[in-house]
């Protein structure tokens, strides 16, 4: 095909990745924040300590994120089926791209608020700060840094997630790389796409950076 | 003065038989961190707590705003049991106690203005009145110009007037000092022990000061408490507890504070150069000082060399011994020696066997 031709198809192509990584960088980084919050929460001896909850988030956490991705879409089939109505199309590629955002962002954000100091929360409890005000105001605003590094970490592996949506015909770059270049034998079709995804991941992380120096900057 | 301040006013916070006892989990054995104790702290004054790592003096200062929860007994705050409050209703007393820490533990993402703003956004204060408060507390410790600045860039000495302003934000009648100068040089602890008298002077805060130095007790408190393995073993006048402790880990304390007392080592030495009568006489309130010794030597017609000891304070009091070389007919320095022990304590060493 001709690139008079394949432009269309790849503009569509773009617009279904950005559909795709948007979505799930908005409903799996929400999620993630929220379980991983929840995992660092209830571990015994902090706030809201819970042996019991904690094992059981931190049980979800340890079997979903090692399943590979491709497996997952699989196994997590029914579950897309009830809650989408379909395990095939953009929609439902989406909707396992969340599940597994979430669950990958969950324990990144606990590694990031692990590392506060526990005295800082000590002097807020202290305070008469009740469990969410030291949410609000200090796990989050002190983990900002890493949490916005982390979520730019995210953005690369979400956008590596998307690349096999060709499997559920789900469309985006990756299978546009597939089915236009490799299938084709144009090797260049290929390397355009890869340039163009290595673009994306370098100005993402640049902004990351960015945005993680201001909010170090103290 | 301390006494006047102490003894008149009433308990403040009462620790009624109170425990902690952290549960053994998997091979740890049980830790009895608190072990029942029974103290007052009286409203208005400055107490000490004093004990070595681990003598669970930090853990007790925690029962006071309910950081933790007693496992036996209850301590009783401003007339308020904690033991029967859930943890919603302890906010508005822990609200009502301020704390300082020895890491100071400041938000590193807020400014100094924000930090001490803390407890008043936490306590509802609306923005205006938080500006003027942040604003009077910042001049109080001598903070005004770091206002906009971030903890970073602060030292250790003013990151812990800013940990106090923050702490006296609310107007807490009560400030909780967890090994405070701990981690500051001699100099800057000492900005800092000022700071905490003139807290409890000028704003009349009761302040529990937690250390394992001997030094702030010495310096700043009017009582104190003397803890080991989770119990308080001595507790009274800082002054008391100084010039007559009762236990060991007392004594060991005293000693850390004022190396006034010859070791046999130095007294060996002392005797190689010295031929006199060698006695060593405490200075304390009731002997005044060492005019009382000096006159007295003087009205038995006995010469008196310096040739060891020290003289400090213990809660503004003069507290230590001097070792004096007494030189005269011996009949005299007896004499001498009968006297001084009317109104204060010698230790006779004799003199060298020549």
């Amino acid at each position: 095909m001709s690139w008079d031709q394949l432009t269309p198809l790849l503009w569509q192509a773009a617009g279904e990745t950005a559909f795709m990584v948007l979505i799930t960088l908005l409903v799996g980084g929400f999620l993630g924040l929220a379980l991983g919050l929840g995992l660092y929460l209830t571990r015994p001896g902090n706030l809201l300590g819970n042996r019991f909850v904690f094992a059981v988030l931190n049980l979800a956490v340890n079997v979903v994120r090692p399943v590979p991705f491709i497996i997952f879409l699989v196994a997590l089939g029914p579950l897309t089926r009830a809650v989408i109505g379909s395990t095939i199309g953009i929609e439902a590629f989406t909707f396992a791209m969340c599940f597994m955002a979430t669950f990958v962002f969950a324990r990144l954000v606990e590694q990031n608020l692990v590392s506060i100091d526990p005295g800082v929360v000590e002097a807020a409890r202290a305070m008469g700060a009740s469990p969410f005000r030291i949410v609000r105001t200090v796990l989050v605003p002190e983990a900002l840094a890493p949490l916005i590094l982390g979520y730019t970490f995210l953005f690369v592996g979400v956008l590596d997630m998307s690349a096999i949506g060709g499997y559920l015909g789900a469309g985006g770059l990756g299978d546009f790389a597939i089915v236009q270049g490799y299938r084709q034998y144009d090797w260049v079709v290929t390397a355009v796409v890869v340039v163009i995804i290595v673009l994306i991941v370098q100005a993402v992380q640049w902004l990351g950076n960015i945005l993680a120096r201001r909010a170090l900057r103290r | 003065m301390p006494a006047a301040t102490g003894a008149a006013a009433g308990s403040i916070v009462r620790f009624e038989g109170a425990s902690k006892v952290f549960p053994g989990r998997g091979r740890r054995t049980e830790v009895r961190a608190v072990d029942e104790v029974t103290l007052d702290i009286r409203e208005g004054e400055i107490f000490g707590v004093i004990g070595q790592s681990g003598a669970g003096k930090s853990t007790l200062v925690r029962l006071i705003n309910a950081l933790e929860r007693t496992t036996g007994g209850d301590v009783v705050v401003d007339g308020v049991a904690l033991g029967a409050l859930n943890e919603a209703r302890l906010r508005p007393v822990r609200a009502g106690i301020g704390m300082v820490f020895q890491q100071f533990n400041l938000l590193a993402s807020r400014t100094v203005a924000g930090n001490v703003a803390y407890p008043l956004e936490v306590a509802g204060w609306s923005r205006s009145r938080r500006e003027a408060r942040v604003a009077e507390l910042l001049d109080f410790v001598g903070l005004a110009e770091k206002a906009g600045v971030h903890p970073a860039a602060l030292s250790g000495g003013q990151k812990q007037r800013v940990g106090i302003a923050r702490a006296l934000a609310t107007n807490p009648r009560i400030l909780l000092a967890d090994e405070a100068t701990s981690a500051l040089d001699p100099e800057t602890t000492r900005d800092v022990l000022n700071l905490l008298q003139r807290v409890n002077r000028e704003l009349g805060v009761t302040v529990v000061v937690i250390t394992h130095e001997m030094d702030v007790v010495r310096s700043i408190c009017h009582r104190v408490a003397v803890m080991d393995r989770g119990r308080v073993v001595e507790v009274g006048e800082a002054y008391q507890v100084f010039s007559a402790p009762t236990h060991d880990i007392t004594r060991r304390f005293v000693a850390t504070a004022l190396r006034d007392r010859p070791s046999p080592e130095v007294l060996e030495r002392l005797r190689a150069r010295h031929t006199g009568h060698i006695v060593t006489v405490g200075v304390d309130e009731v002997a005044g000082s060492s005019a009382v010794l000096t006159r007295t030597l003087r009205e038995h017609g006995v010469d008196g060399t310096v040739v060891f000891g020290g003289i400090t304070e213990v809660a503004e009091r003069p507290y230590g011994s001097l070792t004096v070389e007494l030189v005269g007919d011996p009949a005299a320095v007896e004499a001498a020696v009968v006297a001084l022990r009317a109104v204060t304590w010698v230790d006779d060493h004799g003199r060298a066997a020549s």
